[in-house]
């Protein structure tokens, strides 16, 4: 079944003093997300991800098009019950304890007042914050907002947890737990719709993705598919200054630094440069990945398009 | 009522208890015991009155300020700090917050002049030593005062829907001093002719008759009020803030919330 239907949804603002002038945020959107997917919102800054996030949140309104969630219209009740959402940089109502804010989200989506309670405690354990119950949300962390943020969007259980880059404001750990809670949600069956611009996130976790530049859609399929003609780079340093001539017909862009080399080159020719450097005896310090080829693909995908350099001005 | 209205509501009321607004009380407390204690030594013979009228007095306004600088900030803040995504993300509908909104902060104002009510009580009896029947107008003064606030919450939520909350609480305190003086206005359009005449009309009905819903003077001077200004001033005052009410939630409606 599909989760989410995007059907040409379109923003454009009027910007000026008299507001004659418009700023198109985004434009004709079609996307389809089946349920029980993880789904990566993918885009630089600026891009159009949050836009769309609230048209089908129901906070901002379309200038043209329609979405369905769950076959039903975005603004419909029924069909908010079954959703989460997390904002991006999510704030709550500092006067509150965790679990007071929690109480009143369970309220709002309406869940029985018997089982609130017991949801209230177990979804604040499940994002690592059952210790603080009882702490008004003043002295929260950043990081600790947003797992409250994380735990508000699945108190009631949602269908599909709609995320605006969950994993803003987290440490390397955070991280990994919100990416574990991703992965059990998919588990249960759940549809995760997130936007980032953390690629590495999207390329662990993505079932497919969508890549959104300037307010235009640029791409849509699964990792493996837009990425399987796309070589990634590899960084390989080694000690000394100095670079084999085979580092050259390998396409490597070299660079010396005192007494070490740096050389960037495609993932593909790591093994014939790293032979190069043994024939001339060099000692090699490292080998790490600098550019996924996912990376590579959405570096490629932000070239300027016709549609958008004739209209995004 | 429907339930998530009341959830919001109780939440409104529990951020303004918890954002200290009651402290207000404290400084009323004061306020009353200093002056029951001065007038019980300048005023010979119109303690009672001069009670009444203070007390009175310092109820509505210290209300008034409340209901403009909390209920201006009621959207706006939600907008500001995003918290209101949350909550519109979920089964809830926009008429449905702003209502909660509305009866949230009269709620906190109802419970503000409950206490402030028995400081005036508390300063009447410190003055009189004893309660007569004709204090009981004092209650229906106290109703009207209830009534104003009603009305300047839901201008201050109806100016906060489009407005900066600065640009709000000018709007608001503009209407409350010129409800105040609304049947000066009134008289004033009488004396006038032609445009001058329609315009003054015009603006004297738009703008809330509080002038009708102030007796404080005259309960101050044992004066009764009449039932049928009661049943008046509760229809006017329900059907005021109801529109005002209703404004609002037109302009909320259709809102992007950036």
């Amino acid at each position: 079944m599909t989760a989410i239907d995007i059907l040409g949804l379109e923003k454009t603002y009027s910007v000026g003093f008299w507001r004659k002038q418009p700023k198109c945020a985004l434009r004709p959107l079609h996307l389809s997300v089946e349920e029980g997917e993880i789904f990566g919102f993918l885009g630089p800054n600026g891009a159009g991800k949050t836009t769309t996030l609230k048209m089908l949140m129901g906070l901002v309104y379309p200038t043209a098009g329609s979405a369905r969630i769950l076959g039903m219209e975005i603004n419909d009740p029924r069909m908010k019950a079954q959703i989460g959402f997390l904002p991006e940089q999510p704030y709550f109502y500092d006067y509150l304890t965790a679990g007071e804010l929690l109480d009143y989200y369970g309220q709002l989506s309406g869940v029985a007042s018997k089982e609130r309670s017991r949801k209230v405690r177990e979804v604040l354990e499940r994002v690592g914050l059952a210790d603080v119950i009882r702490v008004q949300l003043r002295k929260f962390s950043k990081g600790m907002l947003q797992r409250v943020g994380i735990a508000q969007a699945i108190l009631h259980d949602p269908r599909i947890v709609f995320f605006d880059e969950p994993m803003s404001g987290l440490d390397p750990m955070g991280r990994r737990e919100v990416r574990d809670l991703m992965e059990q949600l998919k588990h249960e069956g759940k549809t995760v719709f997130f936007s980032t611009h953390i690629l590495s996130d999207a390329e662990a976790l993505c079932d497919r993705v969508a890549i959104i530049h300037l307010g235009e859609l640029r791409s849509v399929g699964a990792v493996v598919d837009l990425t399987s003609s796309i070589e990634g780079h590899v960084e390989l340093i080694w000690h000394g200054n100095k670079v084999p001539a085979a580092m050259n017909a390998l396409g490597a862009e070299c660079h010396v630094t005192g007494d070490t080399v740096r050389a960037v080159l495609l993932e593909g020719n790591q093994e014939a440069a790293m032979e190069a450097l043994r024939r001339e005896q060099l000692r090699i310090i490292s080998l790490i990945p600098v550019r996924t080829s996912l990376e590579e693909y959405f570096v490629r995908k932000l070239q300027p398009s016709k549609a958008a350099a004739g209209v995004m001005r | 009522m429907s339930g998530r209205i009341v959830h919001i509501a109780a939440n409104t009321f529990r951020e303004a208890v918890r954002d200290r607004v009651l402290y207000n009380l404290i400084a009323f407390a004061l306020l009353m015991s200093g002056a029951a204690i001065l007038v019980g030594q300048i005023s010979i013979g119109i303690e009672h009155l001069v009670v009444i009228n203070l007390g009175l007095t310092a109820v509505s306004l210290f209300g008034v300020v409340i209901a403009i600088f909390i209920g201006i900030g009621l959207v706006s803040k939600e907008i500001d700090k995003r918290t209101l995504y949350t909550v519109l993300s979920r089964p809830v509908q926009r008429w449905e917050f702003i209502v909660g909104k509305f009866f949230g902060l009269a709620g906190t104002l109802v419970v503000n002049t409950f206490f402030m009510a028995l400081g005036v009580f508390a300063a009447l009896f410190y003055v009189s030593r004893h309660f007569r029947a004709v204090d009981g107008w004092i209650l229906v003064a106290l109703y009207f005062i209830i009534l104003q606030f009603v009305i300047i919450t839901a201008l201050a939520l109806l100016f906060s829907s489009f407005s900066s909350p600065l640009l709000s609480a000018v709007f608001a305190f503009a209407l409350f001093v010129i409800g105040t003086f609304s049947e000066d206005l009134r008289g004033f359009a009488g004396l006038t002719h032609g445009f001058t005449r329609w315009l003054a009309t015009g603006a004297a009905y738009l703008v809330p008759n509080f002038s009708a819903l102030n007796v404080i003077s005259s309960v101050a001077h044992e004066q009764p009020v009449s039932g049928q200004l009661i049943w008046s001033n509760t229809a006017y005052a329900l059907v005021y803030a109801s529109m005002a009410l209703c404004g609002a939630v037109l302009i909320f409606e259709h809102r992007n919330l950036k």
